[in-house]
Formats: structure tokens, C-alpha cells, sequence
């Protein structure tokens, strides 16, 4: 499959174009243009209130009673993972994973999706039964099982402690390489992106400011640093 | 003896290393000469414990139990009056006579029949009204200020008009008693329903969940906490009404009953109707309690 990085064109799985969104008379979004390639792993970065969040609910479909304007051509098959692993506390794991299936081998695919993320056997628990990296984990079970063309992760991580942090980072590539999704991942956190994302977007003032491949072919050192100065931070290193 | 403990504990506070009792930093720790240290049992820390602890078997008995056990002591020394309230036993005979004799049951039978309908209705109108008004805006507008008016009004005032309208028969009895059961079911489970977090709205959208999905999934698991207190509110309810139905104006039930034995000044009998309502009063929370528990076993709260 030939990933065109800069995914112009008909290729693209995603493509945005001056998307345009306010809450009141401020502007959170100024005209932002996106295109992901199928299976491509976007990194999003951007400082706390930049409008990441705004941005992929704009891809996912959730904010209608927000005003905006622009052109967002997203695939069929979307899947959100949020930062809270959002599991129903009243359906058991499978039931949750299962959650609006509506195929005879619901069942039988959400076992395969739980012992992908390595949780055979807790199918029955209720969720506050598991710890909070085995609930984020039952929400990837969740959004893999139905084979989405595109994952859309808000800060999926964000409340988990840094142990377990590298450990989903780890059971995220594995599951990304199984599937092929295209991925927007939404983070705070860059060493984050650059050890997942295939290209890392930085988002300032509405607008995209900065995009950097990423990846194994890339000097990870200068990359960090240079993403950190156009978040702000003047690393001591 | 004084200072062998504080010994002891200097032992204790000593740093140990692990997996090896040898020498560390110039501390010499040999832990198997201080007996009371090896065979120390599982010591924790104790801290303070806020729940009122593990569920026990048969616990919603002891209060009854003991307040019948007064009953009994007070009648048997003389303390209680039986022409102001009959001994226990004579309550026993009492009720063994008058099941011998069928008109128990037949009472019993009546009663629960009338507070069963009304139950049902009650809990069906309200859960219905609820999910209406809660779910869409012109059902809210519609629905929910009648209910509030509704609420306002005491059921046991509507009687006379239900007298008026459908006569003294069982369909004003078992309406009388579902005009009240219906506004707790209403309001707790509507309460409920409007408590269901947003996040799990959003979740529903970004799944792609119908819309009988949603309700089936999301909604009505969400609202059955509310519903079940509505639900022990509703049976209590169910009850009152039942009483006040069958004293003011009826031929049959356990209400019937005991208003007969007023007029004759038969105390025991008024005392076994009052037994038979708390007990079935009893009954019917424990099995809404069960149920409860049951069906909201996903939620981790005090009650356990
Ligand atoms: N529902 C909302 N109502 C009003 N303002 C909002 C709402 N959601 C987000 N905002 C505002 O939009 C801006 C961007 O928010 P968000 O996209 O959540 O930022 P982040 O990059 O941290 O995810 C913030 O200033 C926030 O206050
Ligand atoms: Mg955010």
C-alpha cells in the first residue's frame, strides 16, 4: 500500500479543509486543513484549550449543536476512544464491547476483540471490577471490533499512570498493525506521539502551525526538541 | 518487662534486608531469635472502617423480633392493658379461628388482588410517563406539569369524585390506589432517567445505536436505581391507599374487616388486621429489596 504522507487527494482515508468551528463569538478552530492516508497514524498535538478535542468531534460526528462551518469527509466506519474509558457500569465487559453490534456473531467477535487486548476470561466482570488500564483496554476492544477505517483517540492514555502508559502504547501499535486504521490520536504528550505516529500535526491558534514526519527514519532527539519549542516549552536538555 | 518491649519494637523498626538476614550497614538483624517476630500473625494496620460492613443473613428480622418480644413481655406481665391492645396469643387464636372459619383468606385474597392491580397500573402508567417525558422535549411539556399538579393534590382527596364517577365497585378502589402509585414511579424514575451522564449519550451516538438500541442499553438501565426507589415508595404507598379504600367504603378485605370489628368492639380482630398489614407491608419491601438487588448488582454502594 503506497502511504502518501501528505495525503492529498483521492487517497486520503480523512480530508478537512478550512474547518471552521466557535463556541460564542471566539474562534477555536481558523480554517484547519487535515488529510490522513488510509492506515496512517497521526499524532495531534497542541497546548490545553487549543481545540484538539473540538477538532475530533468535528471527524466523529458529535458536534451538532456546535456553529461552524467547513468541509470534513470522514469514512464510514469511525471509531472514538476517549479519555475515560466510558464502559457502561450497568453491561458487563462483552456487553460493553458488543454495545451496538448488530450481527448474529456479536458475541463471538468480542471474545476475539477482549483476548486481542488480552483480557480472556473477564467477559463477565462488570467494569468497575477492572483497573483503569484494563477499562481503557476494554474501550479499545470496543472501537477494534468494529474494524473502523478510521480510530479517533481523545487522550485515550491521559489518566493512566506511566507504567502502564508504555504498556498500552506497546498493545496500541500491536493492535494498529493487526487492523490498519487510520489513526488521530489526540495528546499532551510528546514523546508519545513521536514514538507511535507516522506524522505528528501541532495545533496553535485554529490553525495547523507545524507537521513533522515521524517514525523510525526520524532523529527522535531533534524532533522532540523542535516540537517542544512550538508548544512553548524550552526543554532544559 | 517495660523495657524488653520497647526492645522488641526497636527490633521491629529496625531496617531488614530483604531475602537475606545478614549483616546490612553494620545493623546486625537475626529475626528467627525474636520468636514474636516470626510468628507474628498477619499484622495490618488497622484503619478506621466508615461502611456499616458485610451484609448479614436474616438481619431485617431482628427489629420486628424484638419489638414483638415486647409486645409479648408486656401483655404477659400484666403491663398492657388487652381491652387497650389483645395479648399476642389471643391475636394467634384470633387468626387461627377466622382462617378456620375461611374469612381470612378470602379478605387477604381480596386485598392483595386490589393493591396487586393497582401496583401493576400504577408502575406502568408511571414508568411509561417517565420514559416519555423524559426522552423527548413536547413530552416533558406536555406530561410532567399535569404529574406535578397531580402530586400536589392528596390522592385520598380525589376519593369522593372516583366515588362520583365510578361508584363504590373495584375499578375506583384499584384506580384510588394507582393514582398513587404512579407519581413516586413517575418522578423517581424520571429522575433517574434525566441523571444519566451525557457521556454516555455521546457514547451511544459515536456507536451508531438505534434508537430502540439506546433506550434498551442505555436509558432504561440507567434509570432503574430511580425506579426502584420510586418502587419501594409505590408498594407503601400501595398500601395506605388499600387501607383507606376499604375502611371508608367497602364490603370485603382486610380494611372491611377490621372496620366490622370496631362496630362490634372486637380489639383482637382490629390487632390481627393490623399485624396483616405489616406484615404483608414487610413482605413486599423485602421482595422489592431482592429484586433490587438483583437487577442493580453492577453498583458498588454501601448498601452491598
Ligand atoms: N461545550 C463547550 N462550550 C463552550 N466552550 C467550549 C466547549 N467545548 C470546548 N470549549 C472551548 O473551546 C476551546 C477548545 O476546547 P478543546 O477542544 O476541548 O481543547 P483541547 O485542545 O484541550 O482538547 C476551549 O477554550 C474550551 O473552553
Ligand atoms: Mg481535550
Amino acid at each position: 500500500m503506497a502511504t502518501n504522507a501528505g495525503g492529498l487527494g483521492p487517497s486520503s482515508e480523512v480530508s478537512v479543509r478550512n474547518l471552521i468551528r466557535s463556541f460564542g463569538p471566539k474562534g477555536v478552530l481558523n480554517g484547519v486543513d487535515l488529510d490522513i492516508a488510509p492506515g496512517e497514524f497521526v499524532a495531534l498535538l497542541g497546548p490545553s484549550g487549543c481545540g484538539k478535542s473540538t477538532l475530533l468531534r468535528a471527524l466523529a460526528g458529535l458536534d451538532h449543536d456546535v456553529r461552524g462551518s467547513g468541509v470534513v469527509k470522514v469514512p464510514e466506519q469511525v471509531s472514538v476512544v476517549f479519555q475515560d474509558s466510558r464502559l457502561l457500569p450497568w453491561d458487563t465487559v462483552l456487553g460493553n464491547v458488543t454495545l451496538g453490534l448488530r450481527d448474529h456473531d456479536a458475541d463471538a467477535r468480542g471474545r476475539r476483540a477482549l483476548a486481542e487486548v488480552g483480557l480472556s476470561g473477564r467477559e463477565k466482570a462488570w467494569p468497575h471490577e477492572l483497573s483503569g488500564g484494563e477499562q481503557q483496554r476494554v474501550a479499545l476492544a470496543r472501537s477494534l471490533v468494529r474494524e473502523p477505517k478510521l480510530l479517533l483517540a481523545d487522550e485515550p492514555f491521559g489518566a493512566l499512570d506511566a507504567l502502564t502508559r508504555l504498556k498500552m502504547h506497546a498493545l496500541l501499535k500491536d493492535l494498529v498493525a493487526a487492523h490498519r486504521p487510520a489513526v488521530l490520536l489526540v495528546t499532551h504528550d510528546v514523546d508519545e506521539a513521536i514514538t507511535l505516529a507516522d506524522r505528528v500535526i501541532v495545533l496553535q491558534d485554529g490553525r495547523v502551525a507545524l507537521e513533522r514526519k515521524a517514525g523510525s527514519a526520524v532523529d527522535h532527539s531533534s524532533l522532540r526538541g523542535e516540537l517542544l519549542e512550538a508548544l512553548g516549552v524550552h526543554a532544559a536538555a | 518487662m517495660t523495657t524488653t518491649a520497647a526492645r522488641r519494637s526497636a527490633t521491629i523498626a529496625a531496617p531488614r534486608p530483604k531475602g537475606d538476614a545478614g549483616t546490612h550497614q553494620g545493623v546486625v538483624v537475626e529475626p528467627h531469635l525474636d520468636p514474636a517476630l516470626t510468628s507474628r500473625p498477619d499484622v495490618r494496620p488497622t484503619s478506621r472502617r466508615l461502611g456499616p460492613g458485610k451484609r448479614r443473613r436474616f438481619a431485617g428480622v431482628v427489629g420486628p423480633a424484638a419489638l414483638i418480644l415486647l409486645w409479648v413481655v408486656a401483655s404477659a406481665t400484666g403491663l398492657l392493658d388487652p381491652r387497650i391492645l389483645s395479648e399476642p396469643w389471643t391475636v394467634v387464636s384470633t387468626a387461627g379461628e377466622l382462617i378456620a372459619d375461611g374469612r381470612l383468606q378470602e379478605n387477604l385474597a381480596i386485598s392483595a388482588q386490589r393493591a396487586g392491580l393497582g401496583l401493576f397500573f400504577g408502575i406502568v402508567v408511571g414508568a411509561v410517563l417517565a420514559v416519555l417525558s423524559g426522552l423527548s422535549r413536547v413530552g416533558e411539556s406536555l406530561i410532567d406539569g399535569p404529574v406535578q399538579i397531580k402530586r400536589a393534590i392528596p390522592g385520598l382527596a380525589l376519593i369522593p369524585l372516583l366515588i362520583l364517577w365510578f361508584g363504590i365497585d373495584e375499578t375506583m378502589k384499584v384506580l384510588t390506589i394507582t393514582l398513587g402509585v404512579f407519581v413516586p414511579i413517575y418522578l423517581q424514575t424520571h429522575a433517574g432517567l434525566r441523571g444519566i451522564d451525557l457521556r454516555y449519550v455521546e457514547l451511544a451516538q459515536s456507536l451508531g445505536l438505534s434508537r430502540a438500541g439506546f433506550l434498551r442499553r442505555v436509558v432504561l438501565p440507567g434509570a432503574l436505581p430511580g425506579f426502584f426507589l420510586g418502587l419501594r415508595f409505590a408498594v407503601t404507598g400501595a398500601w395506605v391507599s388499600l387501607v383507606v379504600v376499604e375502611q371508608i367504603n367497602s364490603t370485603s378485605g382486610i380494611g372491611y374487616m377490621m372496620e366490622l370489628a370496631r362496630t362490634y368492639g372486637q380489639t383482637n380482630i382490629i390487632v390481627l388486621g393490623l399485624a396483616v398489614y405489616g406484615v404483608l407491608g414487610l413482605l413486599s419491601d423485602a421482595a422489592v429489596r431482592l429484586l433490587e438487588r438483583k437487577a442493580l448488582s453492577w453498583q458498588r454502594t454501601l448498601a452491598g
